[in-house]
């Protein structure tokens, strides 16, 4: 680093612009981790109860719910709340083992933040094909 | 008059959040693959079968447990978007205390679910 010459004036202070901004692979992970997680927290979690306890309550209560979830609105977002699951379960696991050291270079977190990315949306494809 | 040195290292709720984040992830993902598993090995779930998994008392503990660690995730995770995000402390205050309140009645929720299904 060279010690004479000017001083470079940078703009301060920087103002982030979310529309500009373009975040490297593992950035699009921890922030789709973030909304999946809202998502699941708003929506799954009420779904999941409702469905349990009508499901439990009789034949015909599982039966219902069987109809409500083979609409084809219903299906879409049990699709997006399926992604959410799995991209979260898949991200929580590459945090997981990055705590533990595994795979924390540059290089690998790279790799491995779009083997989040894929899996997630390639399970998600194909269990929706088999929805449908 | 010597005073002992002020401690400057916060509450220490930060790497106690951290660990039960991290158990409370691995106990689901073992419930996860093990609902997994069942699905699978019987081509599905009917209602025979979905009210024999619940007949069992060991498999409503197991399902109250990972009730429970989905909703203290749920919380540690939503907290920290609300102190990421959310500057003004009443606003703060008044999401993450609706937030709390809302996964409190979902665990009593659970809890009225399975001892419902107990009591078949």
């Amino acid at each position: 680093m060279s010690v004479n010459g000017p001083p470079v004036v940078k703009p301060r202070p920087v103002y982030l612009n979310l529309v500009r901004i373009r975040l490297p692979l593992p950035g699009i992970v921890s922030i789709l981790h973030r909304i999946s997680g809202v998502a699941l927290f708003l929506f799954a979690i009420p779904l999941a109860l409702f469905a349990m306890q009508a499901s439990l309550e009789s034949a015909a209560g599982f039966a219902s719910m069987q109809s409500m979830f083979a609409h084809p609105l219903c299906k879409l977002v049990l699709v997006g709340l399926l992604w959410a699951y799995l991209h979260h379960f898949f991200a929580g696991i590459r945090y997981l083992l990055i705590d533990l050291h595994v795979g924390d270079d540059l290089t690998p977190a790279r790799q491995s933040s779009v083997v989040v990315l894929v899996a997630s949306l390639a399970l998600t494809l194909i269990i929706a094909v088999r929805l449908w | 008059m010597t005073r002992p040195l002020r401690q400057t290292v916060g509450a220490h709720y930060g790497w106690k959040d951290w660990l039960v984040q991290r158990v409370t992830a691995v106990i689901m993902v073992l419930y996860t693959l093990w609902m997994l598993a069942v699905t699978l090995y019987n081509g599905g779930i009917d209602y025979a079968l979905w009210q024999a998994l619940f007949a069992n008392g060991a498999f409503r503990i197991a399902t109250l447990l990972f009730g429970l660690a989905l909703l203290w995730h749920a919380w540690i995770g939503m907290r920290d978007i609300w102190m990421d995000y959310i500057k003004p402390t009443a606003v703060r205050l008044t999401l993450e205390v609706m937030t709390f309140v809302v996964l409190v009645a979902y665990a009593a929720w659970l809890a009225q679910i399975l001892w419902a299904a107990g009591q078949v």
